[in-house]
């Protein structure tokens, strides 16, 4: 049972009567408790947890909300709730983050409890988007959509959901804990940068099976995951994952919060020593509790069942048309399309890096559009990349043309995906309260630089990814080019690094050289690309040039032949 | 009284209720003005700052009370750190959001 109107949409998970209810209580009970801090009955010590768990914390300037957007799905109905919650109670915009969720960044206190309500209506709430939980589990955007996907992740990213939603010996974990999924050999969710990282797979008579990374991490510390099994059968992957955050609880630090992710863990132990001691646990709980019935796997899948697709020709005539008569939209159709599972249809980017924009910045204005052209062309579904762009997983090709043209009046048609433009960047200097120096204007000073679409083409994938201090929101160590933010005795210096990559391939970044100025930074990405240019090989991206050369090169263009 | 070469503090905090950014002034008010806070320098800030956990005479509660160092100029009191000075005004990337946007910083 449903109180959303689903409007047609497929692979949305929808809450039953025990969600709902459990819900309700939850909001009313945050509805006492910030009553009670209002009339001084808490103390900001005893109330500030309790916020956080229900996703509060105090910025820069005000109160942000972080909400949950689970493995990044939205329905257009939630989409609107959430556009009519960013009009009502803050400025008309929210903020898509690289967790795939939305944070509002003037939220009053007195709101909130509203503010929840009005997220429960729309089966959302803002629950372990903070604190030291398992975070909201991530995915590849294109899940269920994507022509190499090889399970569908978001079948096992919403039973995950279900395990660690108000676990209760996962609650106060020794620090925040992050999972990602993904079911494609290419790796969209960025797996290895995350506390679990898990790879669907398929074995001998199309079994699925997990491929388990523990121990990836960025921050002041990085850490790419290490293989910890190669294969855990479907019917063992709660108890399996159960094992590793069981013996993270009881080993994992907690006297120096630097020092408490599981990385740290698998770094000072030793993930052949960590892998026995989790298969030890393993072995010790597994069994009917934990056992992950075929049934209930196939209850979640249930609502992730495809969309009522039409039976349509692998090539679109209306498609190949549009592409060869008008060049603006071909150059769009190259970046910001990826092939469909089923023919005649793709899954479309929206970039929110419209030039000169603020990334994953989107006014409630465009929301409501997204919504609208999400019912219009993909089934009323939409999803949120870690990317901070949005996508409409399934397009017809045949329409492809016509939403182009829909979205241009809300400047949602730049066709920049996965190029220079498509900059992930943290909130920085400019919302967050850690954050040492700003990112938001100077992604947005590259932006501008490299306008020229067409030469955001010729130059091909190349992913900047930047951070506003070393908690790295933004990513910027497996940027192709990251750049990192720091107080340098209080002024804004930035540490650019080279060759980071999160996919499949992932590697973590090299320093090019000293840091450098505000004012340097984006005439250095422009110096680190030119050099590019000039050394590439055919077919060869930025971070393969990188692979080849090395760093020499680049550091040499940047500073000099005496560097 | 402060020294010469000392650096001069303002207190900061946020109301509870709104969460919006507020400065100590003088009679320990809170206002959303930087330049009506009270420039303080040695014992008087952290004296100040010691007097803030509750509520001030016009019922205005705050949370995380903390000293800002400036530099005071012709137009008042200017935070020596970017993030005081971003915190002061709003986001640099929207001038129309933050203090700076109700048009309170002239």
């Amino acid at each position: 049972m449903t109180h959303l109107s689903s409007a047609g949409a497929a692979g949305i998970y929808h809450y039953d009567e025990t969600d709902r209810r459990f819900l309700a209580d939850r909001v009313e009970q945050f509805r006492r408790q910030v009553a009670r801090r209002l009339s001084g009955a808490l103390t900001e010590d005893e109330f500030k947890p309790i916020r956080l768990m229900n996703g509060l914390y105090l910025q820069l300037h005000a109160y942000m909300l972080r909400i949950a957007v689970p493995y990044g799905v939205l329905s257009s109905d939630q989409m609107r709730g959430l556009a009519a919650i960013g009009r009502r109670y803050d400025r008309g915009y929210g903020h898509f983050t690289t967790r795939q969720n939305l944070q509002f960044n003037w939220i009053k206190l007195v709101d909130v409890p509203q503010i929840l309500a009005d997220l429960a209506a729309i089966d959302m709430h803002a629950i372990q988007t903070s604190g030291n939980c398992i975070r909201n589990v991530t995915t590849d955007q294109f899940a269920g959509a994507v022509a190499d996907e090889i399970v569908d992740p978001r079948v096992y990213a919403e039973i995950l959901r279900q395990w660690s939603t108000l676990h209760p010996e996962f609650s106060f974990l020794p620090r925040k804990f992050k999972i990602a999924i993904t079911g494609s050999d290419h790796d969209r969710a960025a797996i290895a940068i995350h506390d679990i990282g898990i790879r669907a797979r398929r074995g001998a008579g199309g079994a699925v099976g997990f491929e388990i990374l523990v121990g990836g991490g960025l921050g002041r510390s990085p850490f790419l995951g290490r293989r910890l099994a190669d294969w855990v059968p479907e019917p063992d992957l709660l108890a399996y994952l159960e094992a590793i955050l069981r013996i993270y609880n009881q080993y994992g630090r907690r006297d120096n919060i630097y020092k408490a992710r599981i990385k740290i863990l698998v770094h000072e132990v030793g993930v052949d020593r960590l892998r026995e001691q989790i298969a030890a646990e393993f072995e010790r709980i597994r069994g009917p509790h934990y056992r992950l019935d075929a049934g209930i796997v196939d209850a979640i899948r249930s609502h992730f069942a495809p969309p009522p697709f039409a039976t349509l020709p692998a090539v679109s005539t209306a498609l190949d048309q549009a592409r060869r008569e008008d060049p603006a939209f071909a150059r769009w159709a190259r970046s910001n399309l990826t092939p469909h599972q089923q023919p005649g249809y793709a899954a479309v980017t929206l970039s929110l890096k419209p030039t000169g924009g603020i990334p994953g910045d989107a006014t409630s204005d465009q929301m409501e559009a997204v919504a609208a052209l999400a019912d219009r062309y993909s089934f009323g579904e939409i999803r949120v990349s870690h990317e901070q762009n949005l996508v409409l997983a399934h397009v017809r090709q045949d329409d492809l043309p016509a939403l182009w043209r829909d979205l241009g009046p809300h400047g949602l048609d730049t066709a920049n995906a996965g190029l220079v433009g498509d900059i992930i960047s943290c909130p920085g200097l400019d919302y967050c309260a850690l954050a040492n120096a700003r990112s938001i204007p100077l992604a947005q000073e590259i932006s501008r630089r490299f306008a020229d679409l067409d030469r955001q083409h010729r130059i091909g994938e190349l992913k900047i990814k930047m951070s506003g201090c070393i908690n790295a929101c933004g990513h910027h160590h497996v940027g192709h080019i990251g750049i990192l933010g720091v107080d340098k005795h209080g002024v804004e210096t930035y540490q650019i690094t080279i060759g980071g990559d999160a996919t499949e391939t992932a590697a973590l970044g090299q320093v090019v050289g000293p840091a450098v100025g505000y004012d340097r930074v984006t005439d250095v990405v422009e110096s680190l690309i030119a050099l590019y240019l000039e050394r590439r090989t055919d077919g060869e991206r930025f971070i393969d040039t990188v692979a080849r050369i090395g760093v020499g090169p680049f550091k040499e263009k940047v500073y000099g032949a005496a560097a | 009284m402060a020294q010469a070469g000392e650096v001069m503090k303002v207190v900061s905090a946020n109301r509870l209720d709104t969460g919006t950014v507020v400065w100590l002034a003088a009679g320990d008010v809170w206002v959303e003005r930087l330049a009506e806070a009270a420039v303080l320098g040695g014992a008087a800030a952290g004296a100040a700052l010691a007097r803030t956990q509750t509520t001030d005479a016009a019922g205005v509660v705050v949370v995380e009370p903390y000293l800002v160092d400036v530099t005071v100029a012709g137009c008042g009191p200017q935070p020596l750190r970017p993030r005081e000075r971003i915190r002061a005004r709003g986001p640099s990337v929207r001038p129309d959001l933050g203090i700076q946007g109700a048009g309170a910083l002239a």
